[in-house]
């Protein structure tokens, strides 16, 4: 079976998800679908199971054109797909949700369904009882419970979601072996999404790579670690320059910090950070920078370790202390946790200012105008926020913002905006700088960091390196770090 | 000009089309049951304003619509489901009660006690189901729930037990309050202008706090997106207690007035469905406090009116109710409709 997909596009609002995507899928063959988060390679699987439908575009399984209006057409048609978070019923046994998949008759038949299941279960050696709840199994045994089902309902293309997050060791070579013997000995075509390089190139036949919902790169396996790291993150864009200002005492200090995640740990995480300092936090989404960053904002406690602001200790303290005391965090989802969808411009400030119990609604028109006018905001007081350009919910962000601050973090600072609009951003942070605030940002752009990080921290699967000054970094061997492993000639 | 005057007839269709919908509605129901709709109308209009003393007692119905509304649209800007204030009423009227059982003073001191112990009432009320909301992450919909059943058991407990009359407990209440805990009545109607007055005072508190301070802006920026407001730094723990405390007041005072003003006792159905029909008028009235006012008497004529029904036409007098809820239906329905549309043009 050979699947394509042509000029695929979606958007979500303002934001082109994929925007003119091209894939094909060849029977017997592991397809690496590589890139960042929010580069559009979910979007995309969820537009070929059936889940999501596609703004224009085709589909052809052989040649012939075909159109999914649900998951359950897809499957019909031969393509399955293993979600991130597994869509099955967790308080149910492992084989009422194995039956439920394609039992559909009255009264299923239990004891023909339990021996499919389990000469399946057989084939690929998965563990599985199939009178246990699902609740009780680990994700890896979940994992393996949605492959049997798909494989019983027909499935010739599975595609797996970030099958690697949250399994054991000893689970991802299983899985990976199952993959293999899937695609190289019965056929099958598997989609292996992932912003894990490791795995891709451990794993895979052929990648094709996305980024900001384009393809750009489509290339068979092995293909050099620089190179998949150059698609991934791209070639940046000119910056304004970064003019050096002289480093003040330390501001903030984090000791030994231990920070529990959803499905991460990071242990003896420490930092001290000078004011006037820009620190870099780098990894691939979801190794643990933004956790810690969200833990000196405040916004996570630590279970152990201790966050100091100028010698005062915040550990253990409320939000909105941190915040009080000089803590401010931007986040990278600026129209769901950073404004409020909803409220005007003017009605932001009274939220951040100084601001009388009694609004004084004609005075803070007056300050909104001018500070429309000063941070260049393509917008009137009265402009709900959601109707604004993500540049201008950026720079409405940035105004909100105290004029003292002593640590200002930022996740992707710059992230889906326009040349001019980032260039802007960098330059109100870099000015921030001279007042002795410290700037913490993360971002995928590795340009971005190497441009303007004095010095970087670097995080990789929930481990936090110490930092190292960007003079004695190279973007190069920042990719080869932030993907686990040390560039070559420090190897040899 | 015209583009203007268009957009404006266009917002006043989409306000009058529903309420005709729902009285073709209605009609349709009366059709169904053999009665005359138009005649049903009329009968309804007529037994809420044919006489001073029926407007009297659309202003007294006013009341308890008034402050629940304006309560509610407090923990509505906050993004709260609170159907609590039935309970809320009750408990009011029983704090009021026990006042007017055991404090003797004069007039007007035992009047302000009562109508403390009321709002103390309800406002405790609202609280427990805040802190279930806030503290055990109870969804204030089944919370409010279950306080109203809590409420209603612990009325009829107390009127057929500790309060019971000495002639025996009966559906008919306690034995009347003593005359210094009567809110004065307007001439010989049964309108008590001090009631009418605190309903004023409440939907115009309700109406600058979300308009004018900065307390009502973080609540409205609670109820758009609670996450972000936490993240501006706004205490949302704090606010939804005091959202729910403050709407509970509001409650508990129209339960004292109840009491005090209108029946002078306690009674078993001492709330009247109040609590309900107020969450209908503010959400007819677009969970704002200025549309308040107008929809609760509204729906306080229709109240007051639809027992003619049972008079003169045999009818059910809950008939009202089911002009009141297909209103509320229609109206809801308009604006899904209008949104829909105003989606698919842009």
């Amino acid at each position: 079976m050979r699947v394509e997909m042509r000029q695929i596009h979606k958007s979500f609002g303002p934001v082109h998800a994929n925007a003119g995507v091209d894939l094909t899928l060849e029977a017997g063959r592991i397809h690496g679908l590589l890139g960042e988060n929010g580069a559009g390679k979910t979007t995309l699987m969820k537009i070929l199971s059936g889940y999501q439908s596609m703004d224009s575009g085709e589909i052809l399984i052989d040649g012939k054109p075909v159109t999914f209006a649900s998951p359950a057409e897809a499957i019909r048609a031969g393509i399955g797909m293993l979600h991130q978070d597994p869509l099955d019923f967790p308080p149910m046994t492992v084989l009422d949700n194995f039956l439920l998949a394609f039992d559909d008759r009255l009264i299923p038949d239990r004891k023909r369904g339990e021996a499919m299941m389990l000469e399946l279960a057989q084939r690929f050696n998965f563990p599985l009882n199939p009178h246990v709840a699902v609740e009780r199994l680990t994700v890896g045994e979940r994992q393996q419970l949605e492959i049997i089902r798909l494989l019983a309902l027909g499935a010739q293309v599975i595609i797996l979601d970030e099958p690697t997050t949250g399994i054991s060791a000893p689970q991802k070579v299983q899985l990976f072996a199952t993959l293999r013997r899937l695609a190289h000995e019965e056929g099958k075509a598997i989609v292996f999404v992932s912003h894990k390089l490791e795995e891709v190139e451990a794993l895979c036949d052929e990648v094709t790579v996305l980024r900001r919902g384009k393809v750009t790169g489509h290339k068979p396996m092995p293909v050099p670690i620089d190179e998949l790291v150059r698609m991934m993150f791209g070639q940046s864009i000119a910056m304004p320059d970064k003019p050096p200002v002289p480093l003040g005492e330390i501001v903030l200090r984090a000791e030994k910090l231990l920070i529990t995640g959803h499905r991460l740990e990071i242990r003896d995480a420490s930092l001290e950070a000078r004011a006037g300092e820009v620190i870099g936090f780098a990894g691939m989404e979801g190794s643990g920078q933004s956790l810690f960053l969200r833990t000196i904002a405040g916004l996570i406690r630590p279970k152990r370790g201790h966050i100091f602001l100028d010698g005062e200790e915040l550990t253990g303290r409320p939000y909105r202390e941190f915040m009080r005391a000089g803590i401010s965090l931007l986040p990278a989802d600026r129209i769901d946790e950073g404004l409020v969808r909803g409220l005007t411009i003017a009605e932001h400030f009274p939220l951040r200012r100084e601001t009388p119990f009694f609004i004084d609604w004609e005075e803070n028109r007056r300050y909104v105008e001018k500070m429309i006018e000063f941070y260049n905001i393509k917008g009137r007081p009265e402009t709900p926020v959601e109707s604004l350009s993500g540049g201008n919910q950026q720079r409405v962000l940035l105004a909100l913002q105290p004029p003292k601050l002593k640590v200002l973090i930022m996740e992707h600072p710059t992230r889906g905006l326009d040349i001019g609009s980032a260039r802007w951003v960098w330059e109100q942070l870099l000015k921030r700088r001279e007042d002795g605030t410290v700037i913490l940002f993360t971002s995928a752009d590795l340009d971005e960091i190497m441009t303007y990080s004095d010095r970087v921290v670097i995080f990789f699967s929930g481990q936090m390196y110490p930092p190292i000054r960007a003079t004695d970094l190279t973007v190069e061997e920042l990719g080869y770090r932030i993907g686990g492993r040390a560039a070559p000639d420090a190897e040899a | 000009m015209s583009h203007q005057l268009k957009e404006r007839l266009q917002a006043l269709a989409w306000l009058i089309l529903p309420i005709i919908a729902a009285l073709l509605f209605t009609a349709i129901v009366l059709l169904l049951v053999g009665a005359q709709p138009l005649q049903a109308f009329w009968e309804i209009a007529r037994g809420a304003l044919e006489s001073p003393a029926k407007w009297a007692d659309v202003l007294t119905a006013w009341v308890p619509l008034a402050l629940v509304g304006a309560g509610m649209s407090l923990t509505f800007a906050a993004g709260l489901w609170n159907i609590g204030a039935e309970g809320q009423i009750i408990v009011g009227a029983i704090f009021a009660t026990w006042v007017a059982r055991n404090v003797h003073l004069p007039l007007w001191p035992t009047l302000f006690l009562v109508i403390v112990a009321g709002m103390v009432g309800g406002a405790f009320w609202g609280w427990l189901t805040g802190l279930l909301r806030v503290y055990a992450r109870v969804h204030e919909i089944f919370g409010g729930l279950g306080m109203n059943f809590i409420a209603t058991a612990l009325i009829i407990w107390l009127i057929f037990n500790p309060w019971k009359p000495a002639r025996g407990a009966t559906m008919s209440g306690t034995e009347p309050f003593p005359p210094n805990a009567w809110v004065p009545r307007l001439g010989h109607t049964r309108l008590p202008p001090l009631a009418v007055l605190m309903a004023i005072l409440a939907v115009l508190l309700a109406y600058y706090l979300l308009k004018g301070t900065r307390y009502g802006l973080e609540l409205r920026a609670m109820g758009k997106n609670m996450r972000a407001a936490f993240l501006q730094g706004i205490p949302t723990h704090r606010h939804m207690l005091s959202a729910f405390i403050l709407c509970g007041a509001m409650a508990g005072l129209a339960g004292a007035l109840q009491a005090t003003a209108v029946y002078h006792r306690l009674i078993p159905r001492i709330s009247g469905g109040y609590g309900y029909a107020g969450m209908l008028v503010v959400i007819l009235a677009g969970y704002r406090p200025e549309w308040v006012p107008a929809v609760a008497l509204f729906f306080a004529a229709i109240g007051v009116g639809s027992p003619r029904l049972e008079l003169n036409m045999q009818l059910d007098a809950s008939l009202g109710g089911v002009l009141e809820g297909a209103i509320v239906l229609f109206v809801l329905l308009a604006a899904g409709l209008r949104k829909r549309l105003a989606r698919r043009s842009s």
